[in-house]
């Protein structure tokens, strides 16, 4: 019975904006929204190719406190031009956590939470998105030397092309079942490899190797959480609580160049021959 | 299929280091050597292409898997060797790597942590006060740029056609965008960032130097000194003016950039 009043009582976080969902995560009435859709800070590339651009440019930055901790998060709005960064996008994060890497050095331990819904650059700023990308990932990298830096990828967008460089240097990262993680999209690895190398139209396929549950089997991220907004509330204040002091992923070549060097690069690769071997089970 | 593969970052790496050995228990397609650049130790490291890599979508030079965790693996080494010491010594980045490596076994065992490897190297070493440069001999594109060298301090690049900085290739970037290949260089042709030219690129403000070689495929002679002489400067002014990235925020046409920080500033 309390199974059902759970699901009944249950809001899902991947079926809310950008916007709603940096205030589930906030404490209640500690959220303050930074260049708010009001400031008009638009993407200065877009109109000049007949597309319309968005007061926010699709990233909603907010500081607040998260368990009463001092915190900023970015979100990225996946239904904006599919969730790609752009100039003013990317500046928006980067700058974000550029200040609150300032902040930790002047005795201020501000946290960052990251709610990435991405293709990655947004091609029609393509250099300018890419280089925005760059400095969100020495951003991150700075950062994480004083507080944690926490990405979570919800869905139903994914994380995608440098944002997922940028997901992977995070120093904790959630998913749900929703979230898919990889370098390149689908469409993309099709159109450079070819149909045989990657169908991008055999959906179960590309979920079974970049779907949220696979990247949790294969330790790729730390946490696989249930698309509820409690749930991933819950797990932000619980990974605050207690960061814990394992390597960040990204340091720990050692362990992945060993890993490679055992793997049999000659068959095609698929998803129960990856979990076996980053379950470390492979002979 | 027949492919040119490039060897101009090969050539460069050989060339500034004057042939020194590579250190060993690298992959071949990541070339790591010590050498001096200005009187000072360096360690150069470039992704060349290897025609027997195990993985077969990164054998023309891309950045795949065994690259990724190797440049992590290069930048991490110096960072500890120096940790102690008074002067850390100089990282070059040498470039010319034509893409991440597209395929199904990148993307199944995680080829986005193993670029994440490279670039929290680079950035690590930046912070810790190494001077890092990435010098542009050839492509540097997307993913494979953001691992190998767009966390440098100061980026050169050399003036020729084969030197291309760009999130995407044409044919993907119009698919993607849903447009015509024509349709994409119209709209590169008005829209500097969306530019596959040099030209363009620098009025990014993101490039600290640019120069013409007379041979930029067989580097010696004029070409070799005075790109070591601009490589020996960005040294040394990496060291008076320190180590983050906000060089490259100057551009007219990153004016946004500026603002969003200016009035992030001014909000916190």
């Amino acid at each position: 019975m309390s199974d059902l009043n759970a699901l009944l009582h249950s809001r899902s976080f991947v079926e809310l904006g950008a916007r709603q969902r940096v205030a589930a995560l906030l404490d209640r009435g500690s959220l303050r929204e930074l260049l708010d859709p009001f400031a008009r800070i638009k993407s200065p590339w877009l109109e000049a190719q007949g597309i319309v651009a968005q007061a926010d440019d699709g990233v909603v930055v907010a500081k607040g406190t998260l368990g009463g901790r001092p915190a900023v998060v970015a979100a990225i709005e996946g239904n904006f031009q599919g969730g790609s960064l752009g100039e003013v996008g990317g500046a928006k994060i980067a700058g974000a956590l550029e200040l609150a890497a300032e902040d930790n050095r002047n005795g201020i331990p501000t946290c960052a939470v990251l709610l990435l819904e991405t293709g990655g650059v947004r091609l029609q700023e393509a250099n300018l998105g890419l280089a925005a990308i760059a400095e969100v990932q020495a951003a991150i990298v700075e950062l994480r030397q004083y507080q944690p830096v926490i990405g979570v990828v919800a869905g139903p967008v994914g994380c995608f092309g440098g944002m997922s460089i940028a997901a992977a240097l995070c120093s904790h990262l959630l998913v749900t079942r929703e979230a898919r993680l990889g370098l390149n999209g689908p469409q993309v690895i099709e159109q450079e490899a070819g149909l045989d190398e990657y169908d991008s139209r055999d959906r179960p396929f590309i979920w079974s190797l970049t779907g949220g549950e696979q990247r949790f089997a294969c330790g790729l991220v730390d946490a696989y959480v249930a698309d509820d907004v409690v749930a991933i509330h819950d797990r932000l204040l619980a990974i605050l609580e207690q960061p814990g002091e394992a390597l960040p992923r990204s340091r720990q070549y050692a362990r992945f160049l060993d890993l490679l060097g055992r793997y049999d690069a000659v068959p095609q690769a698929d998803a129960a021959a990856v979990r076996a071997l980053y379950q470390g089970d492979q002979a | 299929m027949s492919t040119v593969l490039s060897q101009r970052g090969l050539n460069w790496l050989r060339a500034l280091t004057a042939n020194a050995a590579a250190q060993p228990g690298y992959p071949a397609s990541v070339r790591v050597v010590d050498a001096s650049l200005g009187g000072q130790p360096a360690r150069y490291i470039a992704v060349v292409p290897d025609a027997d890599n195990r993985f077969p979508r990164a054998s023309h030079g891309e950045v795949g898997l065994l690259e990724g965790w190797s440049l992590g693996r290069a930048l991490d080494e110096v960072i500890a060797a120096d940790r102690d010491a008074a002067v850390k010594r100089t990282v070059v980045a040498v470039v010319d790597v034509p893409s991440q490596a597209y395929g199904r076994r990148e993307e199944a065992l995680g080829i986005h942590q193993a670029l994440a490897g490279a670039v929290d190297g680079y950035a690590r070493a930046r912070l810790a006060g190494h001077p890092v440069i990435a010098l542009l001999v050839g492509k540097a594109m997307s993913g494979a740029f953001l691992a190998h060298g767009y966390q440098a301090n100061r980026i050169v690049a050399l003036r020729d056609p084969g030197v291309m900085v760009h999130a995407m290739g044409k044919e993907s970037a119009a698919r993607v965008t849903l447009r015509t290949v024509d349709e994409l260089e119209a709209l590169a042709a008005r829209v500097p960032p969306m530019a596959y030219d040099l030209d363009s690129y620098a009025s990014l403000g993101l490039l600290w130097e640019t120069l013409s070689v007379d041979a930029i495929e067989a580097p010696q002679g004029d070409d070799l000194a005075r790109v070591q002489a601009c490589l020996a400067h960005a040294q040394a002014d990496i060291r008076t003016k320190g180590s983050d990235l906000r060089g490259r925020l100057g551009a007219a046409n990153r004016a946004a950039s500026r603002r969003v920080r200016e009035l992030l500033r001014a909000q916190w």
